[in-house]
């Protein structure tokens, strides 16, 4: 069942690109890692759907230290759409949800982790690129990779609100206070600010299946090509909460398809996906690459200096070349 | 040369002017009340939209014909273009203001417009582009400034800038050269949400092109409406000379337009869809017709003629800018289920700060010595 990415890029406008911007479509190198990156695994087949994820990420990130959710005197935002009292109503990520649960759906939709006829969830937020595009696009370094963890952070007090960010994240991450008279980008933080007391991302704490966990990247990628070489059918002790949990599930392994999305997609994330449906099929954007996108502008970037000087240089140039052209008639 | 205090302040256009400065000042105030969302239907698959689109790059296009002349007058020695070099440098200076004015209003927290300055990010184009803005628009401040020294007849200054003129002009020139490729630079990010149609590696060197060509047209109809208007004269010769200009760099962009439309595939542009009209909209009217009509020997010597190929060039410069910013990101937004068009209040905005620009270069025809004059003292 797993689709050939290379052939699918090509067949599309984005292979066009890729091919034109002098990017490798050939499997590109797994980016190394800092050495304490973290990030989460999320295994739609083991994911049910109970929306667990969503509420505490809200919950624990409306705590005063450091919740990308915090203002003062903000009750939880959970979003009640149509006066309809759901919180898990929001069908797209918002100023308000940092992640969020999907569901693929297709015909009778009673098979589960299948195409036709079949239904998965997946759960969006924040990649954490190891190098991320909003990071290289942002003019004030608000949004910042921290060095220690990777996470990918937004520093609201130097954001200035320009929404490059936005323009520039491949998957369409940041989001922005659309209703307030002074908005800023909100967007995942990894749980950053829970690290320093001991917890981790909460989506993973409050995950009762196991189908987000966090942990070191390094383990992670481990065990999600662990997974991706069990047999069908088979019987797996998944691990629940984080990778090195001594708490597991044991569970039958459903069909993989042969992917962990976020190897090497946009040149490595520290959030990585296993589902059983094609990603593009979840709502990923097939035209993103493994292109490092700062790379992108970099490339212009790192000529600016040399060009300042070009120009500088050919404008003295011409000046005194041309100095002659009106000698005598200047005062025409 | 003195100022030209004949023109006449109370004429119809003026009010007209005047009154969409105030509603725009309207919007604006309530804008900075109320927030983004109130005012635009700006979302998060289009966060950026008609300010961004046509104020800020618009905007910025436009001003190009400020170095042009600039570079022509005092790098290449091109004497010939002097009468045009103040309104030329005036109408880039009130340009980059109301770029500067556009941007204010359209970043979230306006009052932290100076945070580029102070928190570098040497990777962000965005940054890039923000130091430029402000070192560009302090040179074309200088640049402009000859005119109000002369107006209040402070002689020891005017010396010194006849002086340091050169320089600052080759400063001017290569931050603006710079400013407008890294214009372009900034969607070098977004190769996954732009339609290929106008998405290239080349994306910088075509924004400078466009708005060589675009510079040139505004200096030349400036030129001609003033004059108009005005009531002053500008040798035909001048006009000519601005239209073989805009020849020249049309000519170089259509190459690489073709170029790059077969890379990505000539199919897209011929399918029907949004994308494809937009883009042929824009080619027809930016580079074609204006090509057809200016290879016409008569054409290109008939002031008229020029007036007309001018429009053309600045329409399709801009629906270029707005097709890089809005329209080629459409395929990717529809998959999101967004979509966006400008409010009232956002054109309203749009309407009141392209009239304050007028207004601002009819006040400086009319109380500073603007035209027919050259830049530096005697």
């Amino acid at each position: 069942m797993a689709i050939n990415r290379r052939d699918f890029l090509k067949a599309t406008s984005g292979g066009a690109l890729l091919l034109a911007s002098g990017a490798t479509v050939a499997e590109a190198e797994v980016k190394p890692l800092t050495p304490g990156a973290v990030g989460i695994l999320y295994d739609a087949t083991l994911c049910i759907g109970c929306k667990s994820c969503m509420v505490n990420c809200k919950k624990y990130n409306t705590i005063e230290e450091g919740g990308a959710l915090y203002k003062p005197g903000r009750e939880i935002p959970y979003d009640f759409p149509g006066d309809y009292p759901i919180w898990d109503e929001v069908t797209e990520l918002s100023d308000t949800s940092l992640s969020i649960i999907r569901a693929y759906k297709d015909g009778t939709g009673l098979n589960r982790n299948q195409v036709e006829d079949g239904f998965s969830f997946v759960k969006n937020h924040c990649m954490h690129c190891i190098e991320p595009a909003c990071a290289s696009v942002c003019p004030v370094d608000a949004l910042h990779k921290d060095p220690a963890s990777g996470a990918v952070i937004h520093r609201r007090e130097r954001c200035i609100g320009c929404r490059y960010c936005q323009v520039a994240c491949p998957f369409g991450i940041p989001k922005f206070e659309w209703g307030s008279n002074n908005p800023l980008i909100v967007k995942c933080q990894l749980c950053h600010h829970r690290y320093a007391s001991g917890g981790y991302s909460a989506c993973c704490e409050y995950c009762p299946t196991g189908a987000s966990i966090f942990g070191p990247v390094e383990e992670l990628r481990a065990e999600a090509k662990r997974r991706l070489a069990l047999s069908y059918g088979s019987t797996y002790d998944f691990p629940t909460q984080t990778v090195d949990s001594t708490h597991r599930m044991p569970g039958k392994v459903s069909r993989y398809i042969d992917r962990i999305y976020g190897m090497t997609e946009a040149g490595g994330t520290q959030y990585l996906l296993l589902a059983g449906v094609p990603f593009d099929k979840l709502g990923f954007n097939p035209r993103i690459s493994d292109q490092e996108y700062p790379e992108l502008t970099w490339s212009y970037i790192k000529k600016v200096p040399v060009l300042i000087a070009a120009l500088l240089a050919a404008g003295a140039v011409s000046y005194y070349a041309t100095r002659d052209r009106n000698a005598g008639k200047s005062e025409e | 040369m003195t100022s030209a205090r004949e023109i006449r302040m109370w004429t119809p256009n003026t009010i007209l002017l005047l009154f969409a400065i105030l509603v725009g000042g309207g919007v604006a105030l309530y804008r900075l009340t109320s927030g983004l969302g109130a005012v635009t239907n700006l979302n998060d698959t289009y966060p950026w939209g008609l300010w961004l689109a046509f104020d800020v790059l618009g905007g910025v296009a436009m001003a190009a014909g400020g170095f042009i002349i600039a570079a022509a007058i005092y790098l290449f020695n091109w004497k010939k273009y002097k009468p045009i070099g103040r309104p030329a440098i005036l109408t880039a200076f009130l340009g980059y203001l109301m770029a500067v004015v556009a941007l204010f209003l359209d970043i979230g927290h306006p009052f932290r417009l100076w945070h580029p300055m102070i928190m570098w990010q040497v990777h962000s184009v965005m940054w890039v582009v923000a130091i430029h803005v402000v070192l560009y628009t302090t040179t074309l401040a200088i640049e402009s400034s000859p005119m109000l020294f002369e107006r209040i007849g402070k002689s020891g200054a005017l010396k010194v800038l006849g002086k340091i003129m050169v320089g600052v002009v080759a400063f001017g020139v290569m931050l603006s050269t710079l400013h407008q490729s890294s214009l372009g630079a900034v969607f070098l990010i977004a190769p996954a949400k732009m339609s290929p149609l106008w998405f290239s590696e080349f994306i910088p060197y075509m924004f400078l092109i466009s708005a060589i060509a675009m510079g040139l047209c505004m200096v030349s109809t400036e030129a001609m409406l003033s004059a108009r208007f005005f009531n002053h004269h500008v040798d035909v010769e001048i006009y000519r000379g601005l239209a073989r200009g805009t020849l020249i760099s049309l000519s170089l962009l259509l190459v690489l337009k073709i170029f790059f439309l077969f890379r990505s595939g000539v199919g897209l542009a011929f399918d029907g869809s949004l994308e494809g009209n937009m883009y042929l909209l824009e080619m027809a009217i930016g580079i074609v017709i204006p090509m057809i009509l200016l290879l016409n020997s008569r054409f290109r010597k008939e002031p008229d003629a020029i007036l007309g190929v001018n429009i053309l060039v600045i329409v399709g410069v801009l629906v270029n800018r707005m097709n890089v910013c809005l329209f080629s990101m459409q395929e990717y937004s529809a998959a999101q289920g967004s979509s966006y068009f400008p409010t009232l209040m956002e054109i309203l905005l749009t309407m009141g700060i392209v009239s304050l620009g007028i207004f601002l270069f009819k006040m400086a025809a009319k109380h500073l010595p603007l035209f027919a004059n050259p830049l530096e003292p005697r």
